[in-house]
């Protein structure tokens, strides 16, 4: 029978009755955080003296502390904490008496780091025979690359995404806030829970083995479809839509910022009507000229048939109009009239979205150690019956130790005071 | 029995376009049957969306809608006819899940919202999702995934500091959120199978892709600090990006993090004289004089190939990756390995590539076939699954209730 010390009764969420042993870091920590916010019991297993992810930054007011890392909180929350350094022997006894009692070990160790630990698959499942193990690397378990040296920016240029973005007159480029890990990490997530639903169904564990650079090239949308069918490769373009025959243009300055926007036609009927009446509104304010008053958007506009010198000419107006509008006119417009245009927002317009705020997508969590409250994005999907809630804050370096050890695990203060002095947690 | 992870499990589809489609394409691939219902009269705009077979446009051609509907099944039914709703329902009583991205004026009209839904299959996981939410002042967003991209902030962030954003190639926030909505999807079933209670999933794809931001969200509202672009540099790096090499349009990302990789590539680069002494020997230093480092550094990238760059320093444990192009990766030989690209049979397009799952399950293995042509299964479907007869099927094609391609028309 196991505590678990959330005080949720286990019927109560989609995940509530399964454990996770989480021993991942840096962006792929977003997986733990995942299967918490399903209502898991996710155990972060941190080495003594803190995780290593508590390091990176921002920080709470910008002071670097093990326990004020905003990357940490984002990417915590819900989740317990321990201290436990399975490197040294009693810690890896410590941990296969956790195993036991687990549903899934989530790590991102190199491969083989586990193995010569004597923690590895094959050893985890001796201790339970249907365990999950989702080990996260940048290249797989196995394979030439496997053990090359990576991060976050190495496996993005792995996996082409990298190859398609940027400016064509200077390199391609990786977005500023790092996104690599966090797919690998949300990736273990999603197939975690599917090995779960077959062990459910067949008794069976796995060892799940997540390659990173494959799901970065999951990003990549159509482009292996171009390469494959067409032999095309599409060559970055500062966000235009690039086809076979021309790029079109999406990102224009406005008189405030920049605004996206989806000049299309056509045969898809729907985005034809859209530049229809965008022209409608253009025309209200004397900016359409007549030619583009009396434009044919499915024929003299067809992508994948038309020229460069018609995209360019079709997007002056445009960019002239917008030129003579804020962000926020432009957008709260074509919502008005169901247009599909949207602003470049930056950090406080998304702070600032009415939408966001009328669904009560930014959650306040108390944070008694720092005596304040800080703000959180919410539920990244709304369950109507079993509902999205914070049950815990990010955890302190080794904060339910106690409850684990003590409470759970009937380790004596003895036991504890000496695991502790020999740093074993 | 129970080979494959999902088999037995059966999904109603009525999702469009990329997020619910690639998000049940999880469990169609790892063994679930899943059906779309699809028209002629209106079809998923994936379907008329490039890359096509020949560069031939068509509503069974397109790589682009077959790449993301692999190991699926596809009727197509008029649900604008009575007939067309019945055979709807007939498929909502034999599921497990109904994923589906319409407007909830438009599911509400057919009645298949959630709470008519519901009433008759309480047991049943009803998946939405759409770019904004089903609620509030933007609900009926029409937008794409480069839309809710540049609202929830990744444009911003991407590209260079002198410039106009450059983001993400495509629809980005259509790349984040199956990830999380397959978690969330099998949690649901899992809590269906243990409670006997179905749920409604509603996804907001805005609200999903900002937990990709998180951590910037909270230093704005904490430290006041609006995160912005800045190339490929990071904070805490030096040389942190993507550097020329030898011949056309090739480059290599090169990270360096701590001092002892520093070294590291110094060596590589043969110890040169520039890289001698205190100026760049610190991270601090590195970040003071990062135009030049990264201007020095290129200049002897550019003196040989991708590959030569990243043998020199993968020897030595720097961080370093050829900055693959798509038919790099068709090549790539740790890809190879993974089995990432399998050769699938279509019926119109041929043999084409898809790529594989990004993740292995020790114990099992998926079952990926080509993505379907729009009511390929309708036969199949309707009398396997529905128990339909022969007869009842073809009065349905026969009174337009089951769509056919005469019934795709271009607009005018």
């Amino acid at each position: 029978m196991r505590l678990r010390g959330t005080g949720i009764p286990e019927t109560n969420s989609p995940l509530g009755p399964y454990r996770v042993l989480d021993l991942t870091e840096g962006g792929y920590l977003i997986g733990g955080k995942i299967l918490a916010d399903l209502g898991a019991d996710v155990i972060k297993i941190e080495p003594p003296g803190g995780s290593p992810s508590r390091d990176i930054g921002p920080f709470y007011k910008d002071i670097a502390n093990r326990e004020k890392s905003l990357f940490w909180f984002a990417y915590n929350v819900n989740k317990r904490s321990i201290t436990l350094d399975v490197g040294k022997e009693d810690g890896r006894e410590v941990f296969l008496s956790l195993v036991a009692n687990a549903d899934i070990v989530l790590e991102s160790f190199a491969p083989g780091y586990l193995e010569k630990l004597g923690l590895g698959y094959a050893v985890l499942s001796t201790v339970k025979p249907d365990i999950i193990v989702t080990s996260i690397t940048p290249f797989g378990q196995t394979g030439p690359h496997a053990s090359y040296s990576s991060c976050d920016l190495t496996a993005w240029a792995s996996g082409g995404m990298m190859c398609l973005s940027g400016d064509p007159d200077r390199a391609p480029v990786a977005p500023s806030v790092p996104q690599a890990t966090l797919h690998g990490g949300a990736e273990a997530a999603a197939a975690s829970v599917i090995a779960l639903w077959h062990r459910n169904v067949s008794g069976k564990g796995h060892h799940v083995d997540i390659s990173t650079q494959q799901c970065v090239i999951w990003t990549t949308l159509n482009a292996t479809g171009k390469w494959d069918v067409n032999h095309f490769e599409p060559r970055r373009c500062s966000g235009a839509i690039i086809l076979p025959r021309v790029n079109v243009r999406t990102i224009f300055p406005c008189k405030d910022g920049a605004v996206t926007l989806y000049i299309a036609g056509g045969a898809m009927a729907s985005l034809v009507d859209n530049m229809k009446r965008f022209v409608d509104w253009m025309d209200e304010e004397g900016m359409a000229p007549e030619w583009l008053r009396t434009l044919d958007w499915v024929h003299a506009y067809d992508m994948s048939s038309t020229s460069q010198e018609v995209i360019d000419r079709v997007e002056k107006p445009f960019a002239d109009f917008f030129l003579t509008k804020t962000k926020a006119e432009l957008y709260g417009e074509a919502l008005k009239r169901r247009l599909l245009l949207a602003p470049v927002n930056d950090v406080r317009d998304t702070v600032d979205d009415v939408q966001l705020q009328a669904r009560g997508f930014w959650i306040e969590v108390d944070h008694p150690e720092l005596d304040d409250s800080l703000v959180y994005c919410g539920p990244f999907i709304k369950f109507s019956e079993t509902p999205w809630q914070v049950r815990l804050r990010p955890p302190l370096i080794g904060e339910h130790n106690d409850e684990i050890y003590r409470g759970e695990l009937g380790f004596s203060k003895e036991r504890i005071s000496l695991l502790k002095q020999a740093r074993v947690i | 029995m129970f080979d494959l992870p999902f088999e037995g499990v059966k999904i109603a589809e009525f999702a469009w376009v990329v997020v619910g489609p690639l998000t049940t394409k999880y469990l169609a691939d790892w063994g679930a049957t899943v059906v779309r219902v699809e028209s002629h009269t209106r079809p998923c705009i994936l379907r008329l969306s490039a890359p096509f077979k020949d560069g031939v446009p068509g509503i069974d051609r397109s790589q682009y809608f077959a790449e993301h509907n692999s190991s699926k099944l596809s009727v197509s039914v008029d649900l604008n006819k009575p007939k067309g709703r019945e055979l709807a329902w007939k498929l909502i009583m034999w599921a497990d899940i109904l994923s589906e991205s319409y407007t909830p004026k438009a599911m509400k009209a057919w009645g298949l919202d959630y709470d008519t839904v519901h009433e008759k299959r309480p047991d049943i996981v009803y998946y939405s999702t759409c770019q904004q939410g089903h609620d509030g002042p933007h609900a009926h967003y029409p937008g794409y995934g480069q839309l809710a991209a540049s609202i929830a902030g990744f444009y911003h962030v991407s590209g260079w500091p002198d410039r106009s954003p450059a983001p993400p190639y495509g629809a980005y926030t259509d790349v984040i959120s199956p990830r999380f909505s397959c978690a969330a999807l099998v949690a649901a079933l899992d809590y269906a199978r243990r409670t006997g209670k179905g749920q409604h999933l509603d996804q907001s794809q805005l609200e999903t892709s900002l937990h990709f931001l998180a951590p910037a969200l909270m230093d704005y509202r904490v430290n006041g600090r609006v995160a912005s672009r800045h190339g490929n540099r990071l904070p805490y790096a030096a040389p942190h990006g993507a550097f020329r090499c030898k011949g056309n349009d090739r480059w290599v990302a090169i990270a360096v993090f701590d001092d002892r990789e520093w070294q590291s590539l110094c060596e590589a680069m043969g110890d040169p004289e520039w890289a001698q002494g205190k100026r760049f020997a610190t991270l601090t230093g590195r970040k003071q004089n990062e135009d030049e480092l990264e201007q020095l550094v290129e200049g002897w990238t550019k003196e040989q190939s991708a590959e030569q760059v990243i043998a020199l320093l993968q020897e030595r444990g720097v961080a370093a990756h050829v900055v693959e192009s798509i038919e790099d990766l068709f090549a790539d030989p740790q890809l190879l390995h993974r089995g990432h690209f399998r050769r699938l049979q279509h019926p119109e397009i041929g043999e084409a590539a898809y790529d594989g799952p990004a993740f292995r399950l020790s114990g099992t293995h998926d079952r990926q076939f080509a993505a379907p042509t729009l009511g390929q299964h309708n036969f199949e479907v309707l009398t396997k699954i529905l128990d339909l007869s022969d007869d009842e099927v073809g009065d349905l094609l026969a009174q337009g209730v089951l769509t056919t391609p005469e019934d795709f028309v271009l607009p005018s």
